[in-house]
């Protein structure tokens, strides 16, 4: 990966020292394909993020809707999958190695292709120059394989949805020795192999991308624009990154070994297995090594989820509540606090898996210390949003709907991180109800927050308020109906994962619960739809923006053209001579970044 | 596919009195952390498997010495090419990089090798797992770094004789001198620990 930095690193060193030529910006001819194909532009490859994610979206969301059907209405057929899906539901019933392919491909595509490439991998593109005053990335070269990485890895995953054998079946997690066996089942065959190809693919990708981000924000900043005086996106967005950069190769290491034991027989992760009375040769490997390797990514990743949508949402509180953000220090404090956090608290995923207790207690003290920057964070939402003079824009919605869920998700937390309680919520719908809401849900609105607030400079346009409104509504409304019910369920003891739950008795009770949560999901799931009917209608038929700065915000984005070209501004980069959070100061509604500090204005800027 | 797109960088002047580092060169740093962070991954898993029952060890073979040997030349090699690119001397910088070029894909063929030898010593991927499967892939790994190291070489050999520009800014080969140590160092770790780690 390192390699093509040096490769562009040479080919662009003739043209890097140059005197500047702004002119050359505004004006420079691009074919269709490098303007929207391969285009190295950041604004593009943002957009390009975001449409495949968008993609992802819908195919991971029909899964849940389909697995939802089991779980609802187990014992009804439903002959319409049979039309589209063939053997894999054969007379209208989801078969198990079909119910367990969904559960996987839901689990990785909506937390790796949606709320990583999708979220960090749209808004750091688009928004790094965009906020911090740069032309473009550090290398756009590097940016735009990173998307290319991604497009393959997308490809190769969709192209797995297909086999005969079916896509990867051993949960999101892979844990072998399921996955490490071909024998172990149809989703452990061709399909698990392709799997563990395109998140290599995918790994590149968030590398490259990441390598890009960070050494943007700390080298390419405009005149005047200190750390301290970046917006929290780009911070948490920096944050982001440096976490990706060194997880994920700990990931790629553990899909290393994987596919090793898979394809070339050694065993790393296997020992001591009896397949259908045959005793295979493994011998002296270790699955709870994979877990190890697996969760000292996994847990940073569900933060690398977690941090750009905070950093949105604290931006689009702060702009719609024409208010300071509160505590912009202890922000940035709290954000790099759940940054060291995140990589000491993986083993809190392994309680069950014979851990030494006492290692246990230590990993439960680290994980519950999360708790004290996360109130910190959401203090701080709080109080912007408190006495402020609300603007109630879709995006705005959204931001607060984040915080609500982000709190009620974070509570249940407190539950799952002490881990004599998780030995009896482990594996329970209980922690599919924390995670969904804390990081999957709230992620999710973090992410509709920034389309909302940022559709303006990706297209010059708005997307529709009144669907916007429908669809926050509903989308809150649903989430909560949908998931809080699985709390209860998870402390009676439901398991996850489990295709047909009619062999308890004692959960017979919760068959009606289950019925609701699918035609809530049903519900949501249209009204997503409907936001991307919004959204690609808005981008050739929506209200046009006339203003360059239609939310009166700080921020340098909103001093570029509504329609900037690759370059960004025309003529000099502005410089900047404050903080970005300059709200009804001194008795005026917003002071840009740009305007420089007068000689009577008060003192706390 | 490189853009006609110059970027300007704003802090240009910053960075001539050496207050900042070139971002390609920013760019590598945080790279090595990266790779550091995978190498870290499958050594620490070594540490963990062998201290755990059913452990085989290995002897290493005495090939890797030669490797290593091989792969210390070559950065000196590049250190010098980039001194001689400093100075313009280009027909010596022109040599030393293919010298190192060369270097590197010796270092890959005594690996090879290295690894052959183990493979007929009975170190096979299937049976018990112990450090020679380790060996194979975090020394294949390690190859692979050097192998995309000696392409970009390869490459940057290709223009110094072909190109018809003239190119006065040091910094792809002092990127590139900086990877080339950095795979150097690696190597340096990874046969440490192997001979350290039983």
């Amino acid at each position: 990966m390192s390699n093509e930095a040096i490769m562009h690193g040479h080919a662009n060193v003739i043209s890097h020292d140059d005197v500047h030529h702004d002119e050359h910006h505004a004006h420079h001819h691009q074919s269709f394909i490098t303007k929207y194909i391969f285009s190295q532009d950041h604004k593009t490859i943002g957009k390009q993020f975001l449409i495949t994610g968008i993609i992802w979206g819908v195919i991971g969301g029909l899964f849940s809707v389909l697995f939802r059907l089991q779980l609802g209405f187990p014992d009804q057929t439903f002959p319409i999958l049979e039309t589209f899906f063939g053997h894999w539901a054969k007379g209208g019933v989801i078969q198990p190695e079909f119910y367990y392919a969904l559960v996987t491909i839901h689990g990785t595509v909506l937390v790796f292709f949606v709320l990583t490439a999708g979220l960090s991998g749209t808004f750091a593109n688009l928004l790094i120059p965009l906020q911090i005053g740069a032309r473009d990335m550090a290398s756009p070269f590097l940016n735009m394989l990173s998307y290319w990485f991604f497009f393959i890895a997308s490809v190769i995953m969709f192209a797995s949805l297909f086999v005969h054998t079916g896509p990867a079946a051993g949960g999101w997690t892979i844990y072998p020795p399921l996955s490490a066996l071909h024998e172990a089942g149809d989703g452990s065959k061709i399909g698990m192999d392709l799997w563990l190809i395109s998140m290599a693919l995918f790994i590149v990708s968030s590398l490259l991308g990441g390598l890009n981000y960070i050494t943007t924000i700390l080298n390419m900043r405009t005149k005047g624009m200190s750390m301290t005086r970046m917006p929290l996106t780009m911070w948490a967005i920096l944050f982001t990154a440096i976490l990706g950069v060194l997880s994920f190769p700990v990931l790629l290491s553990g899909a290393i070994l994987l596919l090793f034991d898979r394809n070339l027989g050694t065993s790393f992760y296997l020992s001591d297995i009896v397949v259908n009375g045959h005793i295979l040769p493994n011998e002296g490997g270790s699955a709870i090594l994979f877990q190890h390797l697996f969760w000292f990514l996994g847990h940073p990743e569900v933060y690398i989820i977690l941090l750009p949508a905070m950093g949105m949402v604290s931006e689009i509180l702060s702009v719609n509540s024409r208010k300071p953000i509160f505590g912009y220090m202890a922000m940035i404090g709290s954000l790099f606090a759940i940054c060291i956090l995140a990589f000491l608290v993986w083993a809190h995923h392994m309680f069950v898996t014979g851990l030494n207790p006492f290692l246990g207690s230590v990993f439960v003290l680290l994980t519950l210390l999360i708790a004290v920057p996360s109130a910190i964070k959401v203090f701080n939402w709080l109080t912007t949003l408190w006495k402020g003079n609300i603007r109630f824009t879709p995006g705005m919605l959204f931001a607060i709907g984040f915080v609500s869920l982000f709190i009620s998700g974070g509570l249940t937390g407190l539950f799952l991180g002490n881990s004599t309680i998780d030995i009896h919520l482990h594996d329970t719908k209980f922690v599919v109800a924390h995670f969904h809401i804390v990081m999957g849900v709230a992620s999710m609105f973090g992410m509709f927050a920034g389309i909302y607030h940022w559709f303006p400079k990706m297209f010059g346009r708005y997307l529709n308020n009144t669907l916007g409104y429908i669809h926050f509504w509903v989308t809150i409304i649903g989430a909560y109906l949908i998931f809080w019910p699985m709390h209860y369920e998870g402390l009676a003891g439901v398991p996850r994962r489990y295709l047909d739950l009619r062999g308890w008795h004692n959960f017979n009770k919760f068959d009606d619960l289950n019925k609701m949560i699918t035609i809530v999901s049903m519900i949501v799931f249209a009204m997503q739809l409907m936001f991307i009917f919004n959204f690609f209608y808005s981008i050739f038929k929506g209200r046009k923006v006339r203003t360059q700065n239609p939310w009166g915000s700080n921020t340098l984005e909103w001093t570029t053209p509504i329609n900037p070209g690759h370059g960004n501004w025309v003529g000099e980069i502005p410089e900047v001579h404050r903080w970005a959070y300059d709200y009804s100061k001194d008795g005026r509604d917003f002071i840009p970044q740009t305007e420089p500090i007068g000689a009577d204005e008060s003192k706390d800027h | 596919m490189v853009s006609d797109l110059k970027i300007e960088n704003p802090n240009s002047s910053l960075r001539e009195k050496g207050k900042k580092l070139h971002p390609h060169k920013f760019i590598l740093w945080v790279a090595i952390g990266s790779i550091l962070m995978m190498f870290a991954g499958l050594t620490s898993a070594y540490i963990v498997k062998s201290n755990q029952a059913n452990w085989e060890d290995i002897k290493m073979p005495q090939i890797f010495w030669f490797s290593t040997g091989t792969i210390l030349l070559s950065s000196l090699t590049i250190q010098m090419a980039l001194r001689s690119f400093k100075q313009r001397e280009m027909n010596r910088y022109r040599l030393l990089i293919s010298v190192t070029a060369f270097l590197g894909v010796i270092f890959i063929i005594l690996q090879w090798m290295g690894f052959q030898q183990l493979w007929n010593n009975g170190i096979q991927f299937e049976g018990v797992v112990g450090a020679g499967q380790f060996l194979y892939v975090i020394f294949g790994l390690h190859a692979l770094h050097v192998f995309g190291g000696a392409i970009v070489l390869i490459v940057m050999v290709a223009k110094a004789l072909f190109s018809n520009t003239k190119t006065y800014s040091s910094t792809g080969i002092e990127v590139a001198a900086t990877y080339w140590h950095f795979v150097d160092a690696l190597w340096i770790y990874l046969m440490v620990f192997f001979l350290w780690i039983r």
